[in-house]
């Protein structure tokens, strides 16, 4: 048996020029990386893209709109909420960045439990739309889930990535301070940005009350004070206009499409080929190798392969997982290296459910200039060394502070001359935190192909079996009752803290699937994110991940990505590839 | 700050919940069918009564400059639900009636003081309404009043500050009383 696509008539222009020496699928954050990475390595790339084209600056429609320039100030109509229930739940979708997200009806998929499936289909991603926060993971986290006994151990610590963080961090440029905290490893920081007088009061108070929390300024990628580097990349600094998911016209913070692909366009070794759904990796019995892709035009259905030496999959996690369990051949009639069962399993997501606000007096005289596109962080203070709570993980706090407009006396107000002006000033200052928590994989949080239903280009729906767990609701419990006894604890006052019970995968970090692990009876991929059993395929995106930690997860695919990339380079000129 | 703090930035001026915002935040699904379209009188009509809401004062103009009216038309017609525009369009008439019952002319035609006394009223009819029943048509005008206008261009420029591209962001300056607000 082999794949049911043979039968198709396949146009094939010529083995030859279709093949390349590497291809990547998908041309998102962690696509960009190794398309710039294998190009400037050498590479003859090509990279397969399932959405539309969009180019840095040309394709940001509404980049520099003003609020009454759009004709619902920013709200969806009711007509596309009606027809989009999910992708209007994502966070930050609205009338000026609705053209960076999927459609729901265009691209089904089948909920076995409620699982909010965010993308954004084109050429750079979720890049385009990304959150920014570039954290690094810590020790702790890499080691936690074999310590304390919650999962499979990595097969790779915080030293393996240490210098491949530095090496994506000096590119992409990432704002920080140096903190020196073993929970939240310090990186190659551009200055950072400030933090306003109610975050400092916050800080301070914290530090006071708990000697083992640090709320630190935001790590995001954002060029604060762009370097040299930057500035070929024809990046500039971020003007804190805080319009980030419409795309910047300054390339003040980090895209595949601002940065990682026109550097590797500049090498004259690209090519972006967009409409492109990857159907499946070609296996080769005789060669014992992925000899190519095989690729479905999204727009004229026509099929086409492309070879290479060397595949990266970065289609984003679950459609990684997709591709792989599509690639069926005699030799692996489960999904592309899947010989020990688990690919699929192990799916896992960021605990977002949790959040606590409250006002805080006293700073009437304090104001802020300019719009600041990012979150403090308060570093994961939960079992580090030692398990200290009822659960297992940690969870990242993103915390912040914020002047309200109009003044509290407006309520007061019916109409008229006085109502204006109340609204037209300042009012009171709020405090809000947030929560980024570990997950913990199991073999029954996965993913699989649907036996009967398929999307219109004939590849079957994946299947989400994905759901919370009594670890997940203690991990929330707890979040409530520490954020606001911190909010508390600053003089903050009215402090609600609330459970939203959104659905996992709203998070838009669902992770796994394709997990890395030192043993291939356990694991899909080595600690070079390398297919165990077809080591010529790498998956370098969310799939890859062993465990999620609770830091941002975006920054280490892309450090996963480039480490592999130049793995695999220097693997094939020893001709082990 | 994420979208939906920038949204309850402006909402808690407006008692907590804005109609129709809500629905979308919470990822919205409800039944459509569309009302009857806003003709001109109506839409002078709102005007008028946003421009009661919020006045024309000496550092900037009122809602009429904001086109608040047409701003209404759209956003009832393409944001609402059929229940909120239900409500919405039976408010129109209510509220031409109110005039007539109260003033026994038009509202377009009262006086300044007597355009404040009916919206007054009303808006103590909103105020009164129960928590957990549906908006009163009133608090969606002056909701959308509020909203609309602080989001206009003579709004966030004249009645607010904006700065559409800051270039830096400092994070602790001196604040006086009276200074505006930043519209965004």
């Amino acid at each position: 048996m082999t794949t049911d696509s043979t039968t198709v008539n396949i146009n094939s222009k010529g083995v030859s020029q279709n093949t390349y020496d590497a291809i990547v699928i998908g041309s998102g954050i962690s696509g960009g990386w190794a398309a710039k990475e294998l190009c400037e390595l050498g590479l003859k790339t090509l990279v397969l893209e399932r959405g539309r084209n969009v180019e840095h600056l040309k394709d940001y429609p509404t980049m520099n709109k003003d609020p009454w320039d759009f004709n619902h100030r920013g709200q969806m109509t009711k007509k596309f909420c009606e027809e989009n229930p999910l992708i209007t739940k994502a966070a930050g979708i609205g009338e000026d960045n609705a053209h960076f997200f999927i459609q729901d009806k265009d691209h089904p998929y089948v909920q076995e439990k409620p699982f909010d499936w965010i993308r954004g289909y084109q050429v750079g991603g979720k890049s385009i739309i990304w959150g920014r926060a570039c954290q690094r993971w810590s020790n702790y986290e890499f080691t936690a889930p074999a310590r304390f006994g919650y999962g499979l151990d990595w097969p790779i610590r915080y030293d393996d990535v240490a210098p491949w963080y530095s090496h994506v961090e000096k590119f992409i440029g990432v704002c920080g301070n140096k903190d020196g905290l073993e929970s939240m490893p310090d990186g190659e920081f551009l200055p950072p940005f400030d933090l306003n007088c109610v975050e400092q009061h916050l800080q301070k108070k914290i530090r006071e009350h708990y000697p083992d929390r640090f709320l630190v300024q935001s790590r995001w990628a954002h060029l604060t004070e762009p370097k040299d580097i930057h500035l070929q990349q024809g990046r500039g600094k971020c003007q804190a206009r805080n319009l980030c998911m419409r795309g910047c016209p300054y390339g003040g913070y980090f895209s595949s499409n601002s940065s990682t692909l026109p550097w590797a366009q500049k090498t004259n070794n690209l090519t972006i080929r967009p409409f492109s759904v990857v159907h499946s990796i070609i296996y080769d019995e005789q060669k014992g190798k992925a000899t190519g892709v095989r690729v479905i035009d999204s727009e004229t259905k026509e099929v086409t392969e492309y070879f290479s030496r060397i595949i990266f999959v970065n289609a984003s996690a679950l459609n990684s997982n997709l591709i792989l369990l599509n690639s069926t051949s005699n030799r692996f009639p489960n999904g592309l290296g899947n010989d020990s069962g688990v690919l699929g399993k192990y799916v896992a997501f960021h605990l977002y459910r949790g959040s606590a606000s409250g006002d805080i007096e006293g700073f009437d005289d304090h104001y802020y200039y300019g719009r600041n596109p990012t979150d403090s962080i308060l570093a994961n203070f939960r079992n580090l060394k030692k398990k200290d709570t009822d659960f297992v993980g940690g969870y990242t706090t993103f915390a912040g502070a914020y002047r309200q407009r109009g003044k509290e006396s407006a309520k007061d107000e019916e109409m008229g001359v006085n109502f204006k002006e109340a609204l037209s000033v300042p009012g009171g200052w709020k405090v809000y935190m947030y929560m980024q928590g570990e997950t913990i994989p199991k073999e029954s949080n996965h993913v699989r192909l649907s036996t009967d239903a398929k999307d219109q280009w004939g590849i079957p729906l994946l299947v989400t079996s994905v759901g919370y767990d009594e670890n997940d609701e203690k991990m929330v419990q707890d979040f409530l009752t520490e954020s606001k006894a911190m909010l508390e604890k600053a003089g903050a006052t009215n402090v609600h803290a609330h459970d939203n019970k959104q659905a996992p995968g709203l998070d838009i970090h669902e992770m796994g699937g394709v997990r890395m692990g030192n043993d291939p009876k356990t694991s899909m991929l080595n600690k070079w994110n390398q297919l165990h059993h077809c080591k010529n395929v790498f998956v370098t995106d969310g799939a890859c991940m062993t465990s999620t930690g609770n830091q941002s997860p975006s920054i280490l695919y892309m450090t996963l990505t480039a480490r592999a990339a130049n793995y695999a380079v220097a693997e094939m000129k020893k001709n082990n590839l | 700050m994420n979208r939906r703090e920038a949204l309850s930035a402006t909402a808690v001026l407006l008692g907590g919940t804005i109609v129709g915002v809500q629905t979308f935040l919470s990822g919205c699904s409800s039944p459509k069918k569309n009302i009857t379209p806003f003709g001109a009188e109506d839409i002078a009509l709102l005007d008028e009564v946003a421009e009661t809401i919020l006045p024309e004062t000496p550092d900037s103009p009122g809602a009429k400059a904001a086109r608040l009216g047409e701003f209404m038309k759209v956003m009832v017609t393409d944001c609402y639900s059929s229940d909120e525009q239900k409500i919405f369009e039976a408010g129109i008439i209510s509220l031409r009636a109110a005039s007539n019952k109260m003033f026994n002319t038009d509202f377009l035609k009262l006086s300044s003081e007597l355009k404040h006394d009916l919206i007054s009223s009303l808006n103590k009819e909103a105020k009164a309404t129960p928590e957990n029943s549906p908006a009163h048509y009133f608090t969606m005008i002056k909701q959308l009043s509020v909203w609309g206008y602080f989001t206009s261009e003579p709004g966030a420029t004249k009645a607010m500050r904006y700065v559409a591209v800051p270039g830096r962001f400092e994070g602790c300056v001196p604040y006086k009383e009276g200074e505006k607000a930043w519209a965004t």
